[in-house]
């Protein structure tokens, strides 16, 4: 079965992302297909390369990334939501003229219609939020 | 056409999970997680909604359970506890998942 997941919700704050996350490595270790996973309003705070949790907590960040490196997953980080809390990566930076960049390993930043690809693609769309 | 109703919400905080029961057509299955776990405790307001809707299959995941340390002699009889796998398996098994966030 082919999977997209939805992320509104950003790391630490709700149990959304871990939801999600649960979720999406349980589909992937039974065989299934993650598609994409698209972080959408605050959930784009799951996409920077910058936090540095205690070391006995859960990096929630890495997490993802280590997920996508073995599954191959397509992070997608939404564009204006990143705009908005400063997620940037190389091409954000140069655009709006900042000065770094701080998008994490294998997430990549793109527009809703990802979004609206991955509902249309996918045979299920599970949405994670608060 | 069957549907996964998932709730996250405590239905003592948020109307999530009676909004949920409104529209669960017979057939359909309704998961609760998060602090959506509180909806599948013994001896509630919801409790009786959920004895009440019939046709309806109900679940409620362990972790999330385990989590809050509400034990599993404490959930309605007849909500099966689930893992993430049968999470999984419920999204894949019905036509849609509806998130009730």
């Amino acid at each position: 079965m082919k999977f997209a997941i939805q992320v509104n919700e950003g790391p630490y704050q709700h149990q959304a992302t871990d939801s999600a996350y649960q979720f999406t490595k349980a589909a992937l270790e039974a065989g299934h297909e993650v598609m994409r996973v698209f972080f959408y309003h605050d959930g784009v705070n799951n996409g920077t390369k910058l936090t540095t949790p205690p070391q006995d907590d859960r990096n929630i960040v890495n997490r993802w990334t280590e997920l996508a490196k073995k599954y191959d997953l397509d992070l997608v980080v939404c564009v204006a939501a990143a705009q908005r809390r400063g997620i940037v990566d190389e091409g954000e930076m140069q655009r709006n003229g900042k000065d770094a960049e701080n998008i994490a390993d294998n997430f990549r930043i793109s527009g809703l219609g990802q979004l609206v690809e991955a509902g249309i693609q996918s045979e299920r769309l599970v949405v994670f939020g608060d | 056409m069957s549907t996964l109703h998932t709730v996250n919400k405590s239905p003592f905080e948020k109307s999530s999970m009676d909004s949920c029961l409104a529209y669960a057509k017979q057939g359909s299955a309704v998961l609760m997680y998060e602090d959506g776990i509180y909806g599948a405790i013994k001896g509630t307001a919801i409790a009786d909604k959920i004895a009440a809707a019939s046709g309806v299959s109900f679940y409620v995941l362990g972790p999330d359970l385990k989590a809050r340390g509400v034990a599993e002699d404490k959930v309605v009889d007849g909500i099966e506890i689930v893992d993430y796998p049968k999470f999984v398996a419920l999204a894949s098994e019905n036509d849609k998942v509806q998130a009730w966030v």
